[in-house]
């Protein structure tokens, strides 16, 4: 069996590209892929954590399901919101969006 | 007894009523209120006949208790209040009737019988307060209705300022009584009346005190120095000031001393002062009218020296006339005002030199309005008369010579200036312009004349000899012998001025008998008198400039020491926010960022604290 520690750092490693996605990305889409990127990396974990802690109870695998589930949702809002701000500004560049300023 | 609650209570929800629905009633508000107080006026009846049935009632309930201070709510019955709850609702039911013409067509219609609805409720319960500091209350109640009513055409400047000055000139006079009331309390432990007139007081302790409770009435009752307010108070409406002239307002005052009466005859320096302060006023605001030419304000300056008449007829020991002389001021004066109302209506002026010869066009105003002067001058068998009398019969027993040597005085001074105003706007020849068009006042404003002139007739009988002296031994109520010998000197003095300053009135107004340059216009005395002793005057150099003054330096530091920091604050704020504001970048971005970073070192942080690594 593969040991634990191989999925923490896989998922530890997904989190990290995810992450600098959502810094770094200007385009609005890419930002939210990386968001998805950051939540699958912890549904690896959970699913890791619950088959070698507590394999037969598969409780991580249910919160990766909903976490699944939320994540649609998320998407959903969140292409919505870019959507608008697409209308607004023919543009889907995050560093042309600075509406929070003073 | 259970009903005495409601001649409070009806006129209250009167005025509620009248509060939420006034502006839908309309013209119909006035009936609503008129029928309040009409009930009250009813029970009012019933509640005296039971008192002369001897009935006798001292209710009250706890109200609220702070430490050792026990407040009570109650009702009290006995015959003075049961006379004044008559005189008050009924001077206020034919005030009501008599508004419901005089008032017509008034656009905040409404409004003006709620306050009157609730001026007569605060009266009635100052009436019935068993202890004093409900009858404060009642008292500043009243002093508020009033300040509405006096204002109640408040977009006329005059009449604001008047009802500002009412208001703040009984204040004055409220801060001796509320002082008085603490003192009383410290040294009798109780501010019910029954346990307070059961008590013997140091003749110092209750002089004080009772000094203290007559500023209070000073300034209710318009007495001398604080009765500057009361012939301003004619901006009111005409039937308004009948109420306070006659029933509510200003006889508060009087009723609070006959009130305490047991206070002040311990103590005979207040006794004194009363009398003395009553005797001043009297002159003083007889000489006053002697010269004014407004009608409203002539019967304001009377109305203030005949409650210096009263307080005088207190002050000398006659207890049963002094309120005697109250009840039927109440009578007489509300139909001298009512009569002046309808003169007013007719000719649309208050200058007495403005009108002349009414008594052919008005026969009923003139009629009632001289029955109305008749008692107030003092001729019998007019009402007036009877108390006026025993007032100086009482001065002249008790030996106070000099107040009985001023109270003639005024006396002649009072029949002069009320034959003074009968003959120059009743009879002679029309002057001005009101011409053709005066008329008689409708019903609604005559019937209320008529009644109040039948009591003005006959309400000083029952205190004459005639009567066995009914009033007194009633007023007295068993304890103090209703002592009466009729004392013809007195008698016929005080008779005897009265026509004389009659003949007076007539020979100077109604007749062209006196040179015209008799009683010339360009000497002291008269501009003394024209001016009012430059008393308005000397309020405002002495208080009101001086007030101002201080107030604006006050405004200066207010407005540089004290707005200075509040506002120095604020922009301390504004420019710190305004400096920090520019770290806002906007970009949703930047905001991840540093969340995450700040996280990074809040995990590193905690992971060192606890020794992770």
């Amino acid at each position: 069996m593969i040991p634990l520690s191989y999925y923490l750092i896989l998922s530890g490693v997904l989190f990290a590209i995810g992450m600098a996605g959502v810094l770094l990305r200007r385009n609005a889409v890419a930002v939210l892929l990386s968001v998805e990127i950051m939540l699958n990396s912890a549904n690896l974990n959970l699913v890791a954590f619950s088959r070698y802690i507590a394999p037969e109870q598969a409780s991580g695998q249910m919160f990766a399901l909903f976490v699944m589930a939320i994540g649609a949702a998320e998407v959903a809002v969140g292409l919505a919101l870019i959507l608008m701000i697409y209308r607004n500004l023919q543009s889907v560049n995050l560093d042309q969006f600075n509406i929070f300023k003073w | 007894m259970n009903y005495l609650s409601l001649i409070v209570l009806l006129p209250v929800l009167s005025f509620i009523l009248l509060i939420v629905f006034g502006k839908k009633l309309g013209d119909k508000a006035a009936y609503l209120s008129i029928a309040a107080v009409g009930a009250a006026f009813g029970l009012s009846v019933k509640a005296l006949l039971d008192v002369m049935g001897g009935a006798h009632a001292d209710l009250s309930f706890t109200w609220l208790t702070v430490g050792n201070l026990k407040l009570t709510f109650g009702l009290l019955l006995d015959p003075l209040a049961g006379m004044m709850l008559v005189v008050v609702t009924f001077v206020s039911l034919l005030v009501q009737l008599f508004s419901v013409g005089y008032m017509h067509g008034d656009k905040r219609y409404g409004w003006f019988y709620a306050c009157l609805s609730m001026f007569t409720a605060s009266m009635l319960l100052l009436v019935v307060s068993p202890n004093f500091v409900q009858m404060y209350m009642a008292w500043e109640g009243v002093g508020l209705f009033s300040y509405l009513l006096v204002g109640f055409w408040f977009e006329k400047r005059s009449a604001s300022d008047a009802a500002k000055k009412a208001f703040m000139v009984t204040r004055v006079g409220d801060l001796g009584f509320g002082i008085g009331l603490i003192i009383l309390f410290i040294t009798a432990g109780t501010l019910d009346m029954s346990q307070v007139f059961a008590m013997k007081f140091a003749p110092e302790t209750a002089s004080l005190i009772a000094i203290l409770f007559f500023f209070g009435a000073i300034g209710k009752s318009a007495q001398f120095p604080l009765h500057v307010w009361l012939p301003d108070a004619m901006e009111g409406p005409t039937p308004v000031s009948a109420l306070i002239h006659a029933a509510t307002m200003v006889a508060a005052g009087v009723y609070l001393v006959a009130r305490a009466y047991p206070l002040f005859e311990q103590g005979p320096a207040a006794m004194e002062f009363v009398a003395i302060i009553g005797t001043i006023t009297a002159f003083m605001a007889a000489t006053i009218a002697l010269t004014a030419t407004d009608i409203k304000k002539i019967l304001a300056y009377s109305t203030v020296s005949q409650l210096g008449y009263m307080m005088m007829g207190l002050g000398v020991g006659a207890f049963a006339a002094g309120t005697f002389h109250l009840m039927n001021h109440a009578f007489f004066k509300a139909l001298l005002f009512l009569g002046a109302g309808s003169v007013i209506h007719a000719v649309h002026s208050q200058e007495i030199f403005d009108m002349g010869g009414l008594s052919r066009k008005m026969k009923i105003t003139s009629l009632t309005f001289v029955i109305g002067g008749l008692a107030l001058a003092g001729i019998p068998p007019f009402s007036g008369f009877w108390s006026k009398d025993e007032i100086l019969l009482g001065a002249f027993e008790s030996g106070h010579t000099a107040i009985f040597a001023i109270g003639l005085l005024t006396a002649l001074f009072t029949a002069f200036y009320t034959f003074r105003l009968i003959f120059v706007v009743f009879f002679g020849k029309p002057r001005g312009h009101h011409g053709d068009h005066v008329h008689e006042s409708p019903a609604v404003m005559a019937v209320p004349l008529m009644l109040l002139a039948a009591l003005a007739l006959t309400s000083g009988l029952l205190g004459s000899p005639f009567m066995g002296n009914a009033y007194q031994s009633f007023i007295l109520g068993g304890h103090g012998e209703a002592e009466h010998h009729i004392n013809y000197l007195v008698m016929g003095l005080s008779i005897g001025v009265a026509v004389l300053g009659i003949f007076g009135a007539w020979l100077k107004y109604s007749t062209s008998l006196l040179p015209s340059n008799v009683m010339s216009k360009n000497n002291i005395i008269y501009q003394l008198l024209v001016n009012k002793y430059y008393i308005d005057e000397i309020y405002e150099f002495t208080l009101v400039k001086p007030t101002h003054a201080i107030a604006r330096y006050v405004l200066i530091f207010d407005q540089r020491v004290i707005d200075g920091a509040v506002n120095g604050v604020a922009w301390v704020v504004a420019r710190i926010g305004g400096s920090l504001k520019y770290l806002q970048t906007g970009y949703a971005q930047n905001y991840a960022l540093v969340m995450v970073i700040s996280v990074v070192v809040l995990i590193i942080w905690s992971f060192r604290a606890i020794q992770l690594f």
